[in-house]
C-alpha cells in the first residue's frame, strides 16, 4: 500500500494521480470509505406504498430499498444468501416477495426468509432460516425524505455524520418558502457511465468555481430561465460568494449570502408563473427563517459521493464507483411538492436541458472528466500531482455577516472568485478515512 | 397501408426524406437539419426502466410528467445547434465522426396532411482516438405536409438502454 501521506498533501495544496488510478488504492477505497460511510440510497416519495421497491447501490454494490407490509423502510443488499443471485434485476416495482430465479429462496419485504424449496426433505430439521434473510445495513436514516444507510454498525448516527452541513443540506431538501422538507422526486432516474474516477465529480461538485471555461459556450447559447446565460446569476452577482467546507466530516457546498439590506433580484423571467412563485417563496422563507432566508446553495458534496444541487437546476447526484476508471451516476431531481403543475413543468424542462448527459451544461463536464482521467493513467503523469494550491490560508471558521454566523470552514471568494478550499477539506476527509483503522479514528 | 401504387409512392418519399435527414446530420449541416422540423414541434426521448413483464406501463418515463434524455421543441433543439456551432462546445470539439443508419422504414398511417411513420436506427460515433459509442433504438415520427414538402412535427425516440452507456448524448437522432 502507497504511503498516502505522501500522497495527499492538502495543507500545502497537491494531490497524487495515483489515489484516481491505482488499482489498488481504489480497492482499498471499497473497504474504508464506501462500506463505513452514511451513503445516498433514494427517495421516499419514490416507494410510498407498502411492497414498493426500488433498486439502489451502495459503493459497487446493488442494493434494494423497501417499504415493508407494515410500511417500515429498509435497505437490503440484493443478493440471494445461497448462492448470490440477486433477488430483484427490476429498477423498481410492488411486491410482496423478493424470489430468487436460481434455486427459488424467496424472501418478504422485510428481509426475512420465507420460501426454501423443498427445505424439510432436502435440509432436514435442523436448518434455521432464521439467520438467512436478506443482508441488511447497520443504519438507515429518512432525513426530509431523503433515505441514507450504512453499513458499519460503529458509524455515527446520521445527524451527527452531517453535523453542520445540515444547514447546507437543507438548502436542498427544504422547501424553497423556508418550510421543513416538502420536496418530492419527479419521476425517472437518469443513470449513466462515465470514463473517470468517482472523485472527479465529487470534487468538482464540491466546490469548482473555476471551471467555468467549460462551460462558456452553453452562457453565450443561454438556457436559463430568464431566457440567458445558463442560469439565473442576478441573485447570485449580489451576493458575498462563500466556499463552505467541513474537512473534519468531508462536506462542502458552494453557498451564495444575499445582503442584508438589498431587494430581490428578478429572476426567472421567461416565465410570469414561475418568477410569481419564486417570489412569493422568497417571501415566506424571510417570514419564516429569519436572517437565515439570504442563505442560499450550490453545487456541494456530502462525503462520499453524494452531491446535492441546492439551486435550480434542483438535484441530487451520486457517483457510483464502478472500477478506478469509471463511474455510474444517478441521479434525481427535486421539486417543490405542492408548487402548482407550471411551476413543475417550467423546473422540469429547465433541468433536462441543464443537465446530465443530454443537458447542455454537463455534457461539457463529461468531456474534461473523461480525458483528465485518461491523461493521468502513464506512468510519468502519475509522478506530477494536481495543484489544489488556490485560495490556501484564505478560509475562517469564524465566518460572520451583519451579525449571522454560519457554521463551516468558509472562504469568502466574492472577490477572487474561486478558491480550492472545499476540494482540500474533501481530500482531508477522504485521507483519514484511508487511513483510519476503525470509526473511533474518525470521530 | 396497403401495397397499391399510392401507399408504394408515399413509403418512398418518406424513406427519401429519413435519408436525407440522416445526411444533413452526418454531414453536419445542422441549420438545414433544424429546418426539417415545423415551429411546434416536440422532440422526446425517455429513459427505461427494467420491469416485470406484466407491467410495461412502467417502462418507459412520460412524457411531459417525468425526467426523460430528452423533451423539447424546436428552441431547445436550436440551442444545441447553436452552441455546436461555438467552436468552443468541449465535448464536440474536436468535432465527432458520426453516422446514421435508418432502416425498418414502415409508415403507420397516411392523410393528406399527415404521415406517422417508424424506423430503427443504428448511429455510431467515434471522437478523439478510441472512443467509441453505438447507439440502437427505434423512432416514431409524426410528419406534416408543409407547402408540398415534409416536415417533423413529433419525434419519440426509444434507445434500446436503461442505463446510458455513452458519457453524453451531444448529437441528434
Amino acid at each position: 500500500m502507497a504511503d498516502l501521506d505522501g500522497l495527499v498533501d492538502p495543507e500545502r495544496g497537491w494531490v497524487s494521480r495515483e489515489i484516481f488510478v491505482n488499482e489498488e488504492i481504489y480497492r482499498r477505497e471499497q473497504e474504508q470509505v464506501f462500506a463505513r460511510a452514511w451513503l445516498f440510497i433514494g427517495h421516499a416519495s419514490q416507494v410510498p406504498k407498502p411492497g414498493d421497491f426500488i433498486v439502489s447501490s451502495m459503493g459497487e454494490e446493488s442494493v434494494i430499498l423497501c417499504r415493508d407490509r407494515q410500511g417500515r423502510l429498509h435497505v437490503f443488499l440484493n443478493s440471494c444468501r445461497h448462492r448470490g443471485m440477486k433477488v430483484c434485476r427490476y429498477d423498481e416495482g410492488n411486491t410482496v416477495e423478493f424470489m430468487c430465479p436460481y434455486h427459488g429462496w424467496s424472501y418478504a419485504t422485510d428481509g426475512a426468509l420465507v420460501g426454501v424449496p423443498f427445505a424439510k426433505d432436502a435440509y432436514g430439521p435442523s436448518f434455521d432460516r432464521r439467520d438467512l434473510g436478506l443482508v441488511e445495513v447497520a443504519q438507515l436514516e429518512n432525513y426530509k425524505g431523503a433515505i441514507w444507510a450504512t453499513w458499519d454498525a460503529s458509524a455515527p448516527r446520521f445527524l451527527d455524520y452531517v453535523g453542520g452541513y445540515k444547514l447546507y443540506l437543507d438548502l436542498l431538501l427544504d422547501g424553497w418558502d423556508g418550510r421543513d422538507g416538502g420536496t418530492e422526486v419527479i419521476g425517472g432516474i437518469h443513470k449513466w457511465l462515465i470514463p473517470c474516477n468517482w472523485k472527479f465529480p465529487a470534487e468538482n461538485f464540491s466546490g469548482d468555481r473555476y471551471h467555468g471555461v467549460s462551460h462558456r459556450s452553453v452562457d453565450m447559447v443561454g438556457i436559463g430561465p430568464s431566457g440567458q446565460g445558463r442560469r439565473d446569476m442576478g441573485e447570485r452577482n449580489q451576493a458575498r460568494w462563500l466556499d463552505v467546507s467541513f474537512p473534519e466530516l468531508g462536506h462542502s457546498m458552494i453557498a451564495f449570502l444575499r445582503p442584508h439590506d438589498a431587494p430581490l433580484a428578478p429572476s426567472y423571467q421567461s416565465s410570469p408563473e414561475v418568477a410569481d412563485y419564486f417570489r412569493r417563496c422568497e417571501e415566506e422563507r424571510q417570514q419564516r427563517r429569519g436572517e437565515h432566508w439570504r442563505l442560499f446553495g450550490g453545487p456541494g458534496t456530502m462525503f462520499p459521493n453524494a452531491s446535492p444541487l441546492a439551486r435550480q437546476p434542483r438535484t441530487l447526484a451520486v457517483w457510483h464507483p464502478r472500477g478506478p476508471h469509471q463511474t455510474e451516476v444517478w441521479r434525481i431531481y427535486l421539486v417543490d411538492a405542492d408548487a402548482p403543475p407550471e411551476v413543475k413543468d417550467f423546473l422540469r424542462h429547465y433541468y433536462i436541458r441543464y443537465s446530465g448527459p443530454s443537458g447542455l451544461t454537463e455534457q461539457d463536464d463529461m468531456e474534461n472528466w473523461n480525458y483528465a482521467h485518461k491523461a493521468s493513467r502513464g506512468v510519468i503523469a502519475r509522478q506530477y500531482p494536481y495543484n489544489y494550491a488556490m485560495g490556501l490560508g484564505r478560509a475562517t471558521r469564524e465566518f460572520e455577516d451583519h451579525g449571522l454566523r454560519l457554521p463551516g470552514t468558509i472562504a469568502d471568494v466574492t472577490s477572487a472568485t474561486a478558491s480550492e478550499s472545499n476540494q482540500r477539506g474533501f481530500y482531508t476527509r477522504w485521507r483519514q478515512f484511508m487511513q483510519a483503522a476503525s470509526w473511533k479514528d474518525l470521530v | 397501408m396497403s401495397l397499391d401504387l399510392a401507399g408504394l409512392l408515399v413509403l418512398h418519399e418518406v424513406q427519401n426524406f429519413l435519408y436525407r435527414e440522416a445526411e444533413l446530420l452526418d454531414e453536419r449541416r445542422y441549420e438545414a437539419w433544424l429546418e426539417l422540423f415545423t415551429d411546434d414541434a416536440q422532440y422526446f426521448m425517455p429513459m427505461r426502466r427494467n420491469v416485470p413483464h406484466d407491467e410495461p406501463e412502467r417502462e418507459f418515463t412520460r412524457a411531459g410528467a417525468d425526467v426523460a434524455w430528452f423533451d423539447e421543441g424546436k428552441d431547445t433543439l436550436t440551442r444545441r445547434v447553436r452552441q455546436l456551432r461555438t467552436g468552443i462546445h468541449w465535448a464536440e470539439e474536436p468535432v465527432s465522426r458520426i453516422c446514421h443508419m435508418v432502416s425498418n422504414v414502415q409508415i403507420l398511417h397516411a392523410s393528406d396532411t399527415e404521415i406517422g411513420v417508424k424506423s430503427r436506427f443504428l448511429i455510431y460515433r467515434n471522437r478523439v482516438e478510441t472512443e467509441t459509442d453505438l447507439l440502437v433504438g427505434k423512432r416514431e415520427d409524426l410528419l406534416r405536409r408543409v407547402n408540398g414538402g415534409l416536415k417533423i412535427a413529433r419525434r419519440t425516440i426509444v434507445l434500446d438502454q436503461s442505463v446510458l452507456l455513452a458519457k453524453n448524448l451531444t448529437f441528434f437522432f
